[in-house]
């Protein structure tokens, strides 16, 4: 699975402390269209715990909004075909 | 995958046990029931205190775990019934996920800048043996604590009361060190960098700055202890900034160097992040040189109390004398008084204040009466010695900052 793949990675290369890095593996995002990209994408700077504490409380505005500072601001590696999937899985998965 | 959707149902079915449990007990309403899982107050989002859970970091005592990475894990409020809090129960608070392990011994702090015309590079050592110590108390509150309860919710990290704690902080003042550095009247502000980094490198890294009269200001510390001890790691090992009366945000973890500067900081942390609406709030610092046109860096904390040993919903013996703790803070005036209700505010009296440690410290209170059976709504409201207090409705913004609504508790005699 991607994401288990690159958190090994991220770990192995220990820009943080791995400690952290048993629980968020046991994080399940819920089934829907979007999730692997989102799990691969997000999962890069940040736990996906992120995602569930912040729900239901974003509307499709309020995601754009989140996943565009992530891509503005933050400085995410998401190709602009991808920020649409993202925002979708997002809001139907975890919106208001 | 069929996991994702089991994982909620064991969530579910939790929940269900606990009604169940409860129903047994011979409780009718569901809300009583769930209060004591003691992952957060009541009003959190669902999905925060659904992936929220205790945890352990090394070297802390299990803690309620917000975001896995970077870590970002809350104190419960039971722990703040000490009149400091210990340091394995301090909360932890990080933007960036690389945090590095570091060796006391190798550590350096940079100090320099434009307007520095004596730069220089410490050890631990040096820091320790070159300035005078001061120790003090003080409270560190994240900006965002109570952002959970913000209505409607924004995003960010769904604190409860939690992202906070009191201590004793041992150091040097930063005014000594500034001084050493040759820091000139043209300096506007002191920038602080910290050696905590973001998994990629396009992500602004976390720097903030203080306006020099606050950088000036002889509480303001470079700090290496608390509580008697060093620093844990995950609170800022070795040295860290303790910003007496501001929010958390400045207090920089891990400083490894210190930028002396005759400009504003234009990093998306003080430019952007951290800004409060302009003219809203009680606030008497200003920060001018980041000033814009409706919004202003955040800066001390507003007045603020919170009871401690009570639980929302919980129920109590009636007709037996029930003992009220709390604590009270602001943003460095000192506590004046706490009143409290136990009739959701219609009637007040007075709150006894506990020891004072000094006005940066918060001020624990406390108050006693006998309840009669029923319902009762506990209310707590400090005011500080310039007359700030605490507010009845939200003061809303989009960071969720400055919630110093007054705490109903409710309880069942």
């Amino acid at each position: 699975m991607a994401r288990k793949l690159l958190l090994s990675l991220i770990v192995a290369a220990g820009t943080f402390a791995s400690v952290a890095s048993a629980g968020e593996d046991n994080i399940q995002l819920k089934e829907g269209p979007g999730r692997e990209i989102v799990e691969t994408r997000c999962v890069a700077c940040h736990s996906l715990d992120y995602i569930e504490m912040n729900s239901p409380i974003l509307d499709r505005k309020g995601w754009e909004a989140s996943v565009g500072k992530m891509v503005r601001i933050m400085g995410a590696r998401i190709d602009e075909s991808e920020v649409q999937t993202i925002v979708d899985y997002l809001t139907t998965q975890y919106g208001k | 995958m069929s996991s994702a959707s089991e994982g909620a149902g064991v969530k579910n079915n939790r929940r269900r046990l606990i009604l169940a449990m409860a129903g047994s007990a011979g409780l009718s309403q569901a809300p009583w029931a769930l209060a004591d899982r003691g992952i957060g107050p009541a009003g959190l989002p669902e999905g925060a205190l659904d992936s929220s859970e205790y945890d352990t970091l090394p070297g802390k005592q299990p803690l309620i775990k917000r975001s896995w990475r970077p870590p970002n894990f809350e104190t419960p409020v039971r722990s703040f019934n000490d009149p400091y809090t210990p340091n394995e129960a301090f909360f932890v608070r990080y933007h960036l996920a690389g945090i590095p392990q570091i060796d006391a011994a190798t550590w350096r702090l940079r100090i320099g800048g434009d307007t520095a015309e004596t730069p220089l590079e410490l050890s631990l050592a040096e820091l320790q043996s070159g300035y005078p110590h001061v120790e003090l108390a003080a409270l560190c509150l994240c900006s965002g604590n109570r952002r959970g309860l913000s209505k409607p919710h924004v995003p960010g990290i769904q604190w409860g009361h939690g992202a906070m704690g009191n201590a004793l902080w041992k150091g040097v003042r930063l005014k000594d060190v500034l001084a050493k550095a040759g820091i000139t009247g043209r300096a506007v502000e002191v920038a602080f960098d910290g050696a905590d980094t973001a998994p990629i490198d396009a992500t602004p890294d976390f720097v903030k700055s203080l306006p020099a009269w606050k950088a000036m200001d002889e509480n303001t510390l470079i700090a290496w202890e608390m509580n008697g001890e060093p620093l844990p790691h995950w609170n800022g090992f070795p040295v860290r900034l303790v910003v007496p009366g501001w929010t958390a945000t400045y207090w920089m973890k891990h400083l490894t160097s210190i930028d002396v500067r005759s400009t504003p900081s234009a990093g998306f942390w003080m430019a952007q992040a951290y800004r409060i609406p302009k003219g809203r709030f009680p606030i008497v610092d200003r920060f001018v040189s980041q000033e814009a046109e409706t919004t202003t860096p955040i800066t001390e904390m507003v007045t603020n109390s919170l009871i401690t040993n009570i639980r929302d919903q919980g129920i109590y013996r009636a007709k037996t004398p029930l003992f009220v703790r709390g604590v009270a803070w602001d943003g460095g005036y000192g506590i004046d008084r706490v009143e409290v209700s136990i009739d959701g505010g219609r009637l007040w009296q007075a709150g006894v204040l506990g020891d004072d440690l000094g006005r940066f410290s918060w001020r624990q209170w406390s108050f006693a009466f006998n309840p009669e059976p029923g319902e009762h709504v506990l209310v707590a409201r400090a005011t500080n010695r310039i007359g700030a207090t605490q507010t009845f409705d939200l003061v809303f913004n989009p960071a969720g900052y400055h919630n110093n609504v007054v705490q109903r508790v409710r309880i069942r005699c």
